[in-house]
């Protein structure tokens, strides 16, 4: 319903926006034993670096190719050599995940004929797997990053059946989006789990970045899902994938070992986990679970107690396409009107979400379009916090980054649970914005002064 | 105007640092920067420098002309803070696209600062060049010199793309743009003779502000800090102080030492970390003011405000020490950080048992020996692991460090404080300092710690991790005890020369074979101390140690 429109404007202010590789490094992140890498200068894996540490509060593992200006201008070769040996020396990474970005994509580095030589050079790493993906920062955006490594794990390391192999039809492939966190991905689990599935998640944020102690130290990603069970996806009865991006690498794991997919373009609410909790019946041929119709009531009963709240509530958003859609679908659906948003990038689900316009835009954008629309709710990541000062408007933290609260990585949307807390989270932070500024004074219904309106005292009427 | 790679040259040719001049010709022309290792570094790049350097200017639109990565990923993370304008911390930048690259991109980088000029109205645009339109050829200086002369707004380039270097290059190249752009272009109204400039500090927390009280109270006028909660007429007419403190050790000291060449303002290094850096950092501004012509009442003035306001941070602090009696320290910062706040946790009556010098110059490390005495441990280089076992072992009680290291310590769950930019506690000046040991005395004992230790009511003694971990280097340790040949083999296979790869042994047998007797010798055999040369110091050390000593180690 909505027409998405992108404005010409020279200098983007208070970017939405983050760049591709850091999206394809985090996807990397879900793997066990793993080392992102971004073949770029070490500021361009430094300024990820710092984003994901503030953002999860865990340490992170990204390394860089460390490119200098004159590498740069005569290639990489040498760096990329180099970073692949010393990691492999130093961290002994079960899985490298090396991302471009733009100055390496501009020379025009070949990375997928350099990893070819470094493994013939040096038989060290000649079966250490290594992961390419190509995320130029000059177009496209984080969660396209995050959607192309995905796409390239599942070619490069999910292994083709064999002819006449028997499916295990109590394994489900999950693909999540970026737009979930790891709280999400538990969430995701426990439900799965409760129909007897077994399911494999790729990424697996939950398993490393879900903010557990962990067993050792060690430089590379901890937890995730391990290279050898991505292997193996081949052999799932299903795969559920989730948001629009992951269309792509749920279509290429379809199409290498022919496991049928499912894909949920949301699953933040009623009606979507409606949907999952059927499917996950068919698939296991089990009923759904006495838990989660009880569940089902507690959020229904939620959405009636917190629809006084959200109904009504003119909504400006800033999220990447897939959170945007799965977010404003569900307060749509709870009577709010989505009536500000901006995004990141292009993508099919824009055109679904319940709004006149959907604008490709920065921050500078949403706060003048709420501003315009005299918006009464902002939901975007932490960067909309001066823009929300400055609105005076209650403002609810989603998406990455979320450095200035705590708990960004256990943050739930997906299933009852998830959309139940989610209402109730949101609902009391417009009652305390009430409670904070808008309580009614005995000025509050007075019309304004006007000369000569009637009942208004004025001097004459004195005299 | 020079080009980029003539400035850096110049940058690196810094005769106001000592360890420079110590420097061969060739040394001098590699810099004295880290050489970066593809896939061993981590830290900023050069222009991640020059922002940290310049965006505390508040009233300065700083545009950021690249792709998304540059600004996107990281704006609005700092915590320096502003006393008014909020221009600062609104992000700006091209957002470059393929046509840009195709095409280039000075046309849009054109129109974005005329977008800014329009909507914003600031006294100044800052325009950052990074590596992508460094790479394509885009002229930010012509640029900016255009837009300049249309708009009637000074367009300054900031020529520090990330791949010439690390973020302490950047810091340096910021500082040659407000040199050759911003400083002395605007006359101020009026001078006094107690005109400063601040040099290299950030204002992170607030902390200047620690400080300025007592500097208003003595008269004394910051006439511009370069750059924390500056403004862009400040830094313009910064040219006229009569003295210069220059902070943060030697990021901006191209800055101090070309205003002292080119306007005669005299400058001191100096720190308001620590109570007693303060007391020396005062009485240095107060001694220099007095030499270029203030009157010298400044002086006893100044010694009343420091006996004033140590007695008071001593009083504040003298309750802590009968708690923080036995309680052992774990220090793990970079360079001359380092001695200005071991002097003051030794005030607050904390033993340090270790420190690191991994950035430390051979001076820094005299330094800390003669405070902390013959037995501090000097960390160079130590592993998570090694971090973990000392804070386990209970040779340390707190570990204060950079945010990177914390999770080291708060997963092993032992008490940590952050100590770099990170933090969100100010601790300068005599009322920091006290903060800091409130600080860690809220952090030390807090009865978090013997809740999160305990082990859940299930599991088996010896069995967690952490007693496996323990058990693990324990026995490692105990093995190469019994091993006098292992022993030493670890011993010698400790690296020196990260950049280069040279261990102790090589360096070791190469001064053996060859009776080697200096650096250079060392590097001809072995070759270490050919990267960035941050080994020298430690190189001299295994030198004068001899090999009696060194085997005793």
């Amino acid at each position: 319903m909505a027409t998405v429109t992108h404005l010409k404007k020279a200098c983007t202010v208070n970017p939405l926006k983050m760049s591709q590789p850091i999206g394809g490094a985090l996807a990397f992140m879900g793997l066990r034993g793993s080392m992102p890498l971004l073949h770029g200068s070490q500021g361009c894996t430094s300024f990820g670096l710092v984003l994901f540490v503030r953002h999860f509060k865990e340490a992170i593992p990204l390394q860089t190719t460390a490119m200098s200006e004159v590498a740069t201008v005569l290639g990489g070769y040498d760096n990329v050599e180099q970073a692949i040996l010393n990691i492999h020396k130093r961290t002994k990474p079960e899985i490298i995940g090396l991302c471009s970005t733009g100055v390496t994509e501009t020379k025009g580095d070949d990375v997928e004929g350099y990893i070819r030589l470094v493994r013939e050079r040096h038989p060290e790493v000649a079966d250490l797997p290594i992961v390419y993906v190509s995320t130029p920062d000059f177009k496209d955006a984080f969660q396209d990053g995050w959607a192309k490594a995905v796409t390239r794990m599942v070619e490069a390391l999910v292994h083709r059946p064999l002819p006449g192999a028997v499916r295990d039809r109590a394994r489900v492939n999950v693909l999540p989006g970026c737009h979930l966190t790891p709280g999400d991905l538990d969430e995701l689990r426990t439900i799965i789990e409760d129909f007897g599935l077994r399911p494999s998640f790729l990424p697996d944020l939950a398993g490393s970045l879900d903010g557990h102690i962990p067993e050792e130290f060690t430089p590379t990603t901890i937890g995730g899902i391990g290279v050898d069970e991505v292997a193996d996806m081949g052999t799932a009865g299903w795969t559920i994938a989730i948001g629009e991006q992951m269309r792509g690498a749920g279509q290429a794991l379809h199409d290498k070992t022919g496991v049928p997919f499912h894909l949920f373009q949301r699953l933040c609410g009623l009606g979507p986990t409606d949907d999952l909790m059927m499917l996950l019946s068919e698939i296991s041929g089990r009923p759904v679970p006495a838990k989660y119709r009880r569940q089902r009531g507690q959020l229904v009963d939620a959405m009636l107690d917190g629809h006084f709240h959200i109904g009504g509530r003119k909504l400006a958003i800033g999220a990447e396409p897939d959170l945007l859609a799965d977010v404003g679908g569900m307060l749509h659906g709870m009577g709010a009107q989505i009536t500000a948003a901006v995004t990141t990038t292009h993508s099919p689900v824009l055109a679904d979400v319940d709004t006149g316009e959907v604008l490709i835009g920065d921050l500078e954008d949403l706060e003048r379009l709420a501003k315009e629309r005299a918006c009464d709710l902002l939901i975007t990541h932490s960067h909309g916090r001066q823009a929300a000062a400055r609105l005076g408007i209650p403002f609810f933290r989603m998406g990455i980054p979320m450095f200035d609260r705590l708990g960004a990585g256990h943050l739930t949307m997906v299933g009852y649970r998830g959309a139940r807390d989610l209402i109730f989270a949101l609902s009391n932070l417009v009652m305390a914005d009430g409670e904070a500024h808008h309580e009614p004074t005995p000025d509050t219904w007075r019309t304004p002064h006007e000369h000569g309106a009637i009942g208004a005292r004025t001097e004459g009427d004195i005299a | 105007m020079s080009s980029l790679s003539a400035t850096i040259q110049a940058v690196f040719d810094e005769p106001g640092c000592g360890k420079n001049a110590n420097k061969s010709a060739a040394e001098r022309k590699k810099g004295c920067t880290k050489q970066l290792q593809p896939g061993g570094a981590a830290g900023g790049c050069a222009f991640d420098g020059a922002k940290i350097a310049l965006q505390p200017l508040t009233d300065v639109a700083h545009l950021v002309h690249g792709p998304i990565a540059c600004e996107g990923n990281s704006w609005d993370n700092r915590g320096a803070k502003s006393s008014g304008p909020t221009l600062w911390r609104t992000s700006f930048t091209t957002d470059i696209n393929e046509t840009d690259i195709v095409f280039g991109g000075e046309k849009r980088l054109y129109k974005a600062i005329r977008e800014i000029i329009e909507k914003y109205d600031p006294p100044a645009v800052f325009v950052y060049q990074t590596c992508l339109p460094a790479m394509t050829g885009d002229d930010i200086n012509a640029v900016c010199k255009a837009a300049a002369a249309k708009f009637g707004t000074p367009v300054i380039p900031i020529n520090s793309p990330g791949f010439v270097g690390p973020k302490n290059l950047g810091n340096k190249l910021a500082g040659e743009a407000l040199l050759d752009h911003v400083i002395g272009t605007v006359e101020p109204e009026i001078t006094t003779p107690y005109d400063i400039n601040i040099i290299g500090e950030y204002n992170l927390s607030g902390e200047l502000w620690q400080v300025k009280p007592l500097l208003d109270e003595l008269g004394i006028r910051i006439l511009s800090c370069i750059s924390g909660d500056g403004r862009y007429r400040e830094v313009a007419q910064s040219h006229r102080a009569k003295a210069a403190m220059m902070v943060c050790s030697k990021a901006m000291i191209n800055v101090a030492r070309k205003m002292q060449e080119r306007y005669g303002i005299p400058f001191f290094e100096g720190s308001f970390y620590g109570i007693g850096d303060t007391s020396d950092s005062l009485r240095e501004i107060a001694r220099l003011l007095v030499e270029r012509g203030a009157p010298d009442d400044i002086l006893a003035r100044t010694e009343a405000v420091i006996a004033r306001e140590e007695a008071r941070a001593w009083a504040a602090i003298a309750p802590y020490k009968p708690r923080f009696q036995g309680k052992k320290v774990l220090l793990i910062t970079g360079g001359v950080k380092s001695w200005s706040v071991v002097a003051a946790l030794q005030e607050a009556g904390l033993e340090l048992v270790g420190t690191s010098v991994k950035k430390s110059t051979k001076e820094d490390k005299e330094r800390i020996k003669e405070l902390m005495g013959k037995d501090a441990h000097l960390i160079e280089d130590m592993t998570p692991r090694e971090m973990y076992k000392m804070l386990k072992d209970a040779r340390a009680d707190i570990m204060l460090s950079g945010g990177r290291s914390q999770f080291i310590a708060l997963k092993a769950a032992m008490p940590w404080l952050d100590i770099n930019q990170e933090r969100h506690h100010a601790y300068m000046g005599y009322v920091g300092m006290v903060r800091l040991v409130e600080e860690i005395a809220k952090t030390l004992f807090n009865p978090v710690w013997e809740q999160v230790r305990r082990p859940a009511p299930w599991d088996v003694p010896g069995d967690s991790w952490q007693d496996k971990a323990i058990a693990q280097m324990d026995a490692e340790a105990a093995a190469l005890a019994a091993d006098p040949v292992a022993a030493e083999a670890a011993r010698r296979s400790r690296p020196v020369c990260v950049c280069k790869g040279v261990d102790l042994g090589a360096i070791e047998d190469a001064i053996q074979a060859h009776g080697l007797a200096t650096v250079a010798e060392v590097k001809g055999h072995t070759n270490a101390t050919g990267g960035c040369g941050a080994c020298a110091v430690r190189v001299e050390e295994i030198l004068a140690a001899g090999p009696a000593l060194a085997a005793a180690e």
